[in-house]
C-alpha cells in the first residue's frame, strides 16, 4: 500500500484519458495510469488488448488521438521520441529483442551510452555491464544478430544499464523466451528494481509480470478494466478467467 | 582516350557514392540521375550565361541540388521501402520532364557552350569525397547512421533523430551527384535531358548493389567495373550489351550481397578496452 500512496502524491509518469486509433480501429480507449518514481508498474492483458500500442503512444512513437501524458510534471505531447530518450531519459525497449543486428554488441552498447553519457566514460559503463553480463563480454565484437535469443534480450537490458534511464518502458521482455530465460530476465529486472529504476512494462506473461510489479493494470480491448497491487491481482483467480483468457 | 575513361569512371564513382550516402540512412534513391541533371544544367547556365567560374558554379549547383533534395525528401520520407523507391523514380522522371519543357536551357534539344572541366577535377573530388567517407566510416556518426539504416524504431528509442539524419543524407547525396554532374557537363560540352533519365539512375544504383552496400569501397569497385567492363568487351560488337547484362546477372547470383559486402565495426575490439569481470 506504500506504493499506492506514493502514486497519488507524485506521479512521475501520468497518463490521462489516452486514446489511440489506427484509422477507424480504436486500439486504446481512454486509458489513465500513473507510475511513481522508483515504482514498477505492469500492464497486462491478452494478445491484442492494446498494451504495446499504449506504451508506444506514451513515448510518442505513434500519434495519440487524444489524452495527455505528463512525465516528471511536464507535458510530452509535442516532444519527439528521440528527445524524450536523450534529454528526458525515457527509454523505450521495443518487443522481440530489439537489438541492432548488424552492429556488434559493443556498438549497440556504445550507441546507448552516447545517447545519454551521464558523465560516465564508456569504459567505466561497460565494465559494470560486463560484470552483470559476462556472456556479452565474450561476444562483444560479434554482430548482435549472431547472438542467441536469450543473449539478445540480455543485450537490450544491458542497454538500460549502460546509461540508466529515468524511466524504462519495456515491451514484452519475455516474449519468445524459454521458461529458464524468462526467469533470468526477471532476475535482472528485479536487480534494476533494487537500484530504484522506475519501470513500466507490458506483458502477456501475466503471472511473471504480476509477481514482479508493485502495481498492475489489466487492459482489455483498449480499456483498463482492473488495477491493483501485483499480489492482489495474482490472487484474483476470477480475473484470469474473465479478462486474460488464462485458467 | 585514357582521359575519357578516367573522367567517366570518376563521375560514376561519385554518383555511386551519392547513392551510397543516401543508403547510409536506409533509403534507396533512384533520383540521383535527376540530381546529376540539376547539377549539370544549373552549373552550365551559371558558366555559360553568367560567366561564373566552373568550381564556384559546381558548388552552387550542388547547393541547389542539396536544397531540392531536402525539399523533395521531406514529403517523400513519409513513405517507406518500395513506395519510397517509387517516389524517387518519380523525382528522376519529373526532373527530366521539367528540363525538357524549359526553353531557356534548350528544352529537348539540349544545352551547350560549357567547357573547362578536366579529369583532374573529378579525380580531386573522388579523393576528397572518398577521404570524407573514410573518416565517416570510423566515426560515431557512422554507427548512428547504421542504427537508423537497420531499425528506425530502435534508433529513435536510442535518442537518434531519424528524420533529420535521413534528410541530411538525401541532401548530401544530391549535392555530390550534382557536383559530379557539373564536371560531367563541362567535360562532355553538351547535355540533353534524356541523358539523365530513369536508366541513368538505375545504373547508379546498380554500381552500389553490385559493389556492396555496407562500405565505401563497394560503390567504388562496382562503379569502376561497371564503367570499364563494357569497354573491355568492345570486341564482342553487337553482343556487348547482352554479355554485359548476363555478367550483371551472374555477379548478383554469385555475390548477392555485392563484391565487397563486409561492414567495418566502428569501435575498437572490446578485449582491449574492457576490464575482466
Amino acid at each position: 500500500m506504500a506504493w499506492k500512496s506514493a502514486m497519488t502524491e507524485s506521479a512521475f509518469l501520468d497518463v490521462q484519458d489516452l486514446h489511440v486509433a489506427y484509422g477507424p480501429i480504436k486500439a486504446v480507449r481512454g486509458c489513465s495510469l500513473t507510475v511513481a518514481e522508483g515504482e514498477t508498474v505492469a500492464i497486462v492483458g491478452a494478445n491484442g488488448a492494446g498494451k504495446s500500442t499504449l506504451l508506444r503512444a506514451v513515448c510518442n512513437l505513434i500519434p495519440r488521438a487524444s489524452g495527455k501524458v505528463f512525465f516528471a510534471g511536464s507535458p510530452t505531447a509535442v516532444i519527439p521520441t528521440h528527445v524524450l530518450a536523450r534529454r528526458d531519459g525515457m527509454l523505450f525497449v521495443p518487443e522481440d529483442r530489439a537489438v541492432l543486428r548488424t552492429l556488434t554488441v559493443l556498438e549497440n552498447l556504445r550507441l546507448s551510452h552516447d545517447a545519454r553519457p551521464l558523465g560516465r566514460p564508456f569504459e567505466k559503463a561497460t565494465e559494470e555491464v560486463f560484470g552483470h553480463f559476462p556472456r556479452l563480454q565474450e561476444r562483444a565484437d560479434q554482430p548482435a544478430g549472431s547472438l542467441s535469443g536469450g543473449e539478445q534480450q540480455m543485450l537490450t537490458l544491458a542497454r538500460a544499464l549502460v546509461s540508466p534511464p529515468r524511466i524504462l518502458l519495456l515491451d514484452e521482455p519475455s516474449l519468445g523466451l524459454s521458461p529458464r530465460l524468462v526467469r533470468e530476465v526477471y532476475a535482472i529486472l528485479r536487480d534494476f528494481r533494487k537500484r530504484g529504476m522506475t519501470m513500466l512494462l507490458v506483458e502477456q506473461n501475466v503471472r511473471a509480470a504480476l509477481r514482479f510489479a508493485h502495481r498492475a493494470y489489466v487492459l482489455r480491448q483498449g480499456t483498463i478494466v482492473q488495477q491493483g497491487t501485483g499480489e492482489a491481482l495474482l490472487a484474483d483467480s476470477g480475473l484470469f478467467r474473465q479478462y486474460l483468457g488464462v485458467h | 582516350m585514357i582521359q575519357d575513361y578516367v573522367m567517366q569512371t570518376g563521375v560514376n564513382i561519385l554518383l555511386a557514392w551519392s547513392v551510397y550516402i543516401i543508403l547510409l540512412s536506409g533509403s534507396l534513391s533512384f533520383a540521383n540521375g535527376g540530381f546529376m541533371a540539376i547539377g549539370a544544367y544549373v552549373s552550365a547556365v551559371l558558366t555559360v550565361k553568367f560567366g561564373v567560374p566552373l568550381i564556384l558554379a559546381a558548388v552552387l549547383a550542388g547547393g541547389v541540388a542539396f536544397l531540392f533534395g531536402i525539399g523533395v525528401a521531406f514529403p517523400a520520407l513519409r513513405t517507406r521501402g518500395l513506395y519510397l523507391i517509387l517516389v524517387t523514380v518519380g523525382i528522376a522522371a519529373s526532373v527530366r520532364a521539367m528540363l525538357e519543357s524549359i526553353d531557356y536551357v534548350g528544352g529537348i534539344q539540349g544545352f551547350s557552350g560549357m567547357s573547362g572541366a578536366s579529369p583532374w577535377h573529378v579525380v580531386a573530388l573522388v579523393v576528397i569525397v572518398g577521404a570524407a567517407l573514410w573518416l565517416l566510416s570510423r566515426s560515431r556518426l557512422q554507427r548512428i547512421l547504421d542504427a537508423v539504416r537497420e531499425d528506425e524504431l530502435v534508433a529513435a528509442s536510442m535518442g537518434i533523430n531519424v528524420l533529420y539524419l535521413k534528410l541530411a543524407c538525401f541532401g548530401a547525396g544530391a549535392f555530390i551527384a550534382a557536383v559530379a554532374g557539373s564536371f560531367y557537363a563541362h567535360y562532355i560540352l553538351f547535355v540533353r535531358p534524356d541523358e539523365f533519365g530513369i536508366l541513368a539512375s538505375v545504373y547508379i544504383v546498380l554500381y552500389v548493389v553490385l559493389g556492396g552496400m555496407n562500405n565505401l569501397w563497394g560503390a567504388l569497385v562496382g562503379a569502376t567495373i561497371m564503367t570499364l567492363a563494357p569497354e573491355l568487351m568492345r570486341g564482342l560488337a553487337q553482343w556487348r550489351p547482352t554479355v554485359f547484362g548476363l555478367l550483371i546477372v551472374v555477379l548478383l547470383l554469385v555475390r548477392p550481397n555485392g563484391l565487397l559486402p563486409f561492414r567495418i565495426p566502428t569501435t575498437g575490439r572490446a578485449k582491449r578496452r574492457a576490464v575482466k569481470p
